[in-house]
């Protein structure tokens, strides 16, 4: 009794597979605020500083925005997984501190002590994602736990190790100039030195953005974040893929950690202490949604530019350092408030 | 997929290119650093001081306002910036590194998470002068000369002026969890004083916290007589905590504000170890300016020290007024 579907005449093509007008493309994706208020702080501090966009500045705001950049793509992963990590701040100390405690106290070669913090932080990546399904607490309260034990970690245990409280002497231990390389070093470009901690933060968000888009496992971020339940109830890992993101972000801690201790040489043991917000603020304006489900890499990456550029360019604009709190967080709700009338627009143009 | 790979392959490519023009940091060996380079000459100088101070803190408001005063003075454009994170210090040397700017005046409380940056600046031709802590690497770094007390110095005269008093076990008070100098200060103290040192940790953001650990510590330990503190703040939450338990222990503490001179004027402080660092601020600009205009060089290659000078009961009637002002 089935009656015959009506023949698709090429003159009225379903809306579904229809392709949408540009604008309307572009309007859906959720890096788009995050680019256009990428664009316009660029040209404002370009316009209203000499040295914004010298060679020696852009290097210096590209600095800034690098390891913000990488943290803030492993915390977008997991936000948009539907979890929160408050200990992303501090993991970026405690795995510089296991690395430089093993080189300098323990002798170990720097690449082996790299490869020991790294097993350290996707242990307690995987932990706290363990806890987090396991107790079906919120990430939020499981995560403040190890935030505050780590930091308590850091400090107790460098003291007790070095009998002060930072640890120092990177550059002579064994392995230094190799891993410097890799982690530290500096590439020349048309007479300016830039960080290679910008290509890594570059590298780290394409990977994560391909992973995000173009794999099942991108699928399986975005559908335990939109809705746990039905995500399981189609199959998909949920257990399994929390933890990884857990992991992921763990690992994005490790490697700044790594590029922080090859870099500054020393670590203090209150480091990274507070920047767990800044993470959050950056993927947020990046369009990462806290509630979950929606957001971009490329997008988090994005929005630590505009921390990047902002905090650099507040600097060239040379106004007074007591107002640029203020200057900072008026910059990101605006940024905020474009992204999310942005988002409004586009969630019209998908119905 | 075979379009995919074909871009991996362009990355690697762009990768292997750049990589290709890098330098990895120098590891450490012993050798002369870079003497410094040649003053710049001309225009306005301009001058920017980069401490570790996190905004708004008492202390550092101080060095700012020596500086600006001495810019006022000399006809140089003081900027003042600060970021108690290492990495993000070095930034903002970076930042004015990228600027020119015509001198530099840098506090490294991390001084090897300063080093790249500083070098580079000393590269760059500018002349730095460091301030407040970093004494030992100051010159090591290429700076022209450091500014500032000698913290284990510091701590041994106020740990001495403690013993000297009659006092006989002493607790010090570290807030600040990460900070090298606190650590230096306490491990003066316990050298200077001949009885027995303890010290404790506590959260200088939380007040409340600070003052219900030192009641804790001398509540625990009767036999405590003496509190020494590194901040004013602290000192104030000491006095407060120590007189709701009753115990007979006196404070003695770091750093000059008004509260720290009403409670001297009291006799709830014994006294107060003043670096002065209003003279941070205001002699490197000083020094700068000298250098600028007629390579001038201070200290011969030894720190020029502006402190510690131990304010006590019968100074503190002429210091007061400095206080209330914001330079002392």
């Amino acid at each position: 009794m089935s009656t015959p579907a009506p023949p698709l005449t090429p003159a009225q093509p379903d809306e579904r597979i229809a392709t949408p007008r540009l604008a309307d493309r572009l309007i859906v994706r959720p890096e788009i605020g995050a680019l256009l208020g990428a664009a316009v702080v660029f040209l404002f501090f370009s316009v209203s500083t000499e040295q914004f966009l010298t060679g020696d500045g852009v290097a210096t705001w590209l600095d800034d925005a690098s390891t913000l950049g990488i943290m803030a793509v492993g915390v977008a992963m997991l936000m948009i997984g539907g979890e929160f990590d408050l200990s992303t701040g501090v993991m970026t100390a405690s795995t510089a501190l296991v690395t430089s405690i093993l080189a300098t106290q323990a002798g170990w070669n720097v690449w082996l002590a790299l490869l020991a913090s790294l097993a350290f932080a996707m242990l307690v990546g995987a932990f706290n994602g363990w806890l987090v399904m396991r107790t079906g607490l919120h990430s939020f309260i499981i995560t403040l736990g190890t935030f505050l034990a780590l930091q308590g970690l850091n400090l107790g245990v460098t003291n007790l190790v070095t009998g002060t409280v930072q640890v120092s002497g990177m550059r002579s231990t064994d392995g230094y100039e190799s891993a410097g390389f890799v982690f530290a070093s500096t590439m020349n470009i048309g007479g300016t030195e830039f960080q290679v901690s910008i290509l890594w933060w570059i590298g780290f968000a394409v990977a994560a953005a391909l992973l995000l888009v173009r794999t099942r496992f991108g699928n399986w971020i975005f559908a335990v974040g939109g809705s746990a339940v039905s995500a399981r109830a189609v199959g998909v890992p949920v257990i399994r893929t929390k933890i990884s993101l857990f992991m992921l972000t763990a690992f994005a801690g490790w490697l700044v950690g790594s590029i922080n201790v090859l870099r500054f040489a020393s670590v203090q043991a209150n480091q990274g202490i507070g920047l767990e917000l800044q993470f959050i603020v950056a993927a947020v304006v990046g369009g990462c949604l806290l509630t979950g489900g929606f957001g971009s890499a490329i997008g988090a990456a994005i929005g630590a530019l505009i921390f990047g550029m902002a905090r650099q360019g507040i600097v060239f604009a040379r106004w007074d350092s007591d107002w640029f709190m203020l200057f900072l967080g008026a910059l990101l709700l605006a940024a905020v408030l474009v992204n999310n009338t942005l988002r409004r627009r586009a969630e019209r143009v998908r119905r | 997929m075979r379009s995919c790979r074909w871009r991996a392959g362009l990355l690697a490519a762009a990768g292997a290119v750049l990589l290709s023009a890098c330098t990895g940091p120098k590891a450490e060996e012993p050798g002369a650093p870079d003497a410094g380079a040649a003053p710049v000459l001309d225009g306005p100088l301009r001058v920017a001081v980069i401490s570790h101070g996190t905004a708004g803190d008492a202390f550092w408001n101080v060095v700012k306002n020596g500086a600006e005063e001495a810019g006022r003075q000399l006809g140089v454009q003081v900027e003042y910036q600060s970021d108690g994170d290492p990495g993000r210090q070095a930034k903002l040397i970076d930042n004015a590194v990228a600027q020119r700017v015509g001198g530099l005046v840098v506090s490294m409380a991390n001084p090897q998470a300063l080093r790249p940056s500083v070098e580079n600046a000393v590269r760059a031709g500018i002349p730095v002068i460091t301030i407040n802590s970093g004494e030992q690497q100051s010159a090591e770094y290429g700076a022209l000369t450091h500014v500032g007390q000698n913290e284990s110095l510091a701590g041994e005269r106020a740990g001495r002026r403690l013993a000297e008093l009659g006092k006989t076990k002493l607790l010090c008070v570290i807030h600040e969890a990460g900070n090298v100098g606190q650590a230096q200060r306490c491990a003066g103290a316990e050298r200077g004083f001949s009885g027995e040192t303890a010290t404790l940790q506590v959260d200088i953001n939380n007040p409340a916290d600070v003052q219900a650990r030192i009641r804790g510590a001398v509540q625990a330990d009767g036999s405590i007589d003496a509190v020494l503190a590194l901040n004013s703040q602290v000192a104030a939450n000491a006095v407060s905590g120590i007189e709701q338990v009753g115990s007979t222990a006196e404070v003695a503490t770091f750093d000059l504000n008004s509260d720290v001179v009403a409670a001297i004027e009291a006799g709830d402080v014994l006294f107060a170890v003043d670096q002065q660092q209003y003279e941070q601020g205001y002699l490197p600009v000083v020094f700068l300016k000298l250098y600028h205009d007629n390579a001038n060089v201070v200290g011969g290659g030894k720190p020029v020290l502006t402190g510690p000078d131990l304010v006590e009961q019968g100074d503190i009637a002429r210091i007061a007024d400095y206080v209330e002002r914001g330079t002392r």
